[in-house]
C-alpha cells in the first residue's frame, strides 16, 4: 500500500467503525422516554451518549483525513444507506427490552477486546479515540452483562424472551470476525484491529454468559453479512430517514 | 416495573476529603445494580468520586412527632453554644 491509498484506507476504515457507533447510538437513543423504568431510561441513553461521542470522534478524524472541507456532520448526515458501512449486527431495530440488551451485550464483549486492541494502533488518533472508549465499554459490558444474567435467569417470560432475542441476533455476529481487503491490509500496516483473532475469547465469554444465564447458545447455522460493502438490512433506510430528517428538509441548518 | 424494586438513598462524596452527602434515592433490584443506576442518575456530569448506597428500609428516622421532646429542651440552654462565652480580648481567632 502506497502512502496515498493507505491515507484513503485509514479514512474509509474511520468511517466504519464510526458507522458502527452512530448507527448503535442512535439505536439506545430510542429508548428515551421508553425504558421500563427511570433509572434504566437514564442508564441506557448514558451508554447511547457515549456511543455517538464516539462516532463524532471517528467522524471527525475521517474529516480531518479528507481535507476536503467534509466535516462529521458530512458523514453523518449527508450519505445514504449504499454509504453507510457499519456492521448489521448494530442497526437491527430495537426490539423489546431484551433484545436490546442482548444485542448491546454482544457488541460490548466485542467492543472492549476491539478497542483495547486497538489502544495498540500505529495510528496516534484511533489508537487515543481507543483510549476514552476503552473506559466506557468496560463500563457498558458490566451492565448488559448484568442483565443478561437477570433476565436469563429471571421470570419465564425473560427467559423466553432472552433466549428468542439470541437465537434472532446469532446469525449476525459473525460478520464482527471477517475482513475484507482494506481491513487486512491496515492489519498488515499496524493500524487496524485484527478481528478474526478477537473471535476465541468472544466466543468463550459470551458462552461462559449464556451458560450462566441458563441460555442456550444457538446452533449457528445461519449468518448474514455485508455491511462492510454497504449492503444492509431493509431497517437502515428507516433509521437514517430519522436520523437524518432535519439536514435533508432544512440543508445546513445550525442552532 | 420500579414498583417492584427496592428504594435506596444515594450519598456522593464530591471531593477527597470532603463528606459524602445525600443527593437522593433511586430504586433497584440489588445493591449492585443500585450503585450502577447511582453511578448514572447522579454523576452525569462528573460530580463525584466516591458513591454509597444505602437501603431506605434501613435507614431510622426521627420523627415529626418527637421534636418537641428531641429539641426543645435545647432552646434554654444557651450555655451549650461557644457564642455565650465571653472571650478574653488576646482570644481572637476564634
Amino acid at each position: 500500500m502506497n502512502a496515498a491509498n493507505r491515507h484513503e484506507a485509514v479514512l474509509q476504515y474511520a468511517v466504519r467503525l464510526g458507522d458502527d457507533a452512530l448507527v448503535l447510538g442512535h439505536r439506545l437513543s430510542e429508548w428515551c422516554s421508553n425504558a421500563p423504568f427511570l433509572e434504566e431510561d437514564l442508564a441506557l441513553t448514558n451508554v447511547a451518549l457515549d456511543y455517538i461521542g464516539r462516532a463524532r470522534m471517528f467522524y471527525s478524524y475521517a474529516a480531518e483525513l479528507s481535507g476536503d472541507g467534509r466535516s462529521e456532520d458530512s458523514f453523518a448526515y449527508l450519505r445514504d444507506c449504499r454509504e453507510f458501512t457499519n456492521l448489521l449486527l448494530h442497526e437491527l431495530p430495537r426490539g423489546d427490552f431484551a433484545f436490546t440488551m442482548a444485542r448491546q451485550y454482544l457488541v460490548d464483549e466485542y467492543a472492549l477486546a476491539f478497542m483495547e486492541a486497538l489502544l495498540e494502533s500505529a495510528d496516534p488518533q484511533l489508537a487515543g479515540i481507543a483510549a476514552k472508549a476503552v473506559k466506557e465499554s468496560r463500563y457498558h459490558l458490566r451492565r448488559s452483562r448484568d442483565w443478561m444474567l437477570r433476565l436469563g435467569d429471571g421470570t419465564e417470560e425473560s427467559h423466553r424472551r432472552l433466549q428468542s432475542a439470541i437465537d434472532d441476533l446469532w446469525g449476525y455476529t459473525h460478520e464482527l470476525f471477517e475482513l475484507d481487503e482494506l481491513e487486512q491490509e491496515l492489519v498488515a500496516a499496524g493500524i487496524a484491529v485484527d478481528s478474526a483473532a478477537l473471535r476465541p475469547a468472544w466466543d468463550a465469554a459470551v458462552r461462559a454468559t449464556l451458560d450462566e444465564a441458563t441460555i442456550a447458545v444457538p446452533a449457528g447455522d445461519w449468518s448474514v453479512r455485508g455491511g462492510r460493502q454497504g449492503i444492509h438490512t431493509e431497517s437502515l433506510g428507516h433509521l437514517l430517514s430519522e436520523l437524518q430528517f432535519m439536514q435533508r428538509a432544512y440543508p445546513g441548518l445550525e442552532w | 416495573m420500579s414498583e417492584h424494586m427496592k428504594l435506596y438513598e444515594v450519598f456522593i462524596r464530591s471531593r477527597r476529603g470532603l463528606d459524602h452527602k445525600h443527593v437522593g434515592s433511586l430504586h433497584a433490584e440489588d445493591p449492585a445494580q443500585a450503585l450502577e443506576y447511582a453511578r448514572d442518575v447522579y454523576t452525569r456530569r462528573s460530580e463525584g468520586v466516591s458513591i454509597w448506597v444505602v437501603n431506605s428500609s434501613d435507614i431510622v428516622a426521627s420523627q415529626e412527632g418527637d421534636c418537641e421532646s428531641f429539641y426543645d429542651p435545647l432552646d434554654d440552654k444557651p450555655y451549650r453554644h461557644a457564642t455565650h462565652y465571653q472571650l478574653p480580648d488576646e482570644v481572637n481567632n476564634m
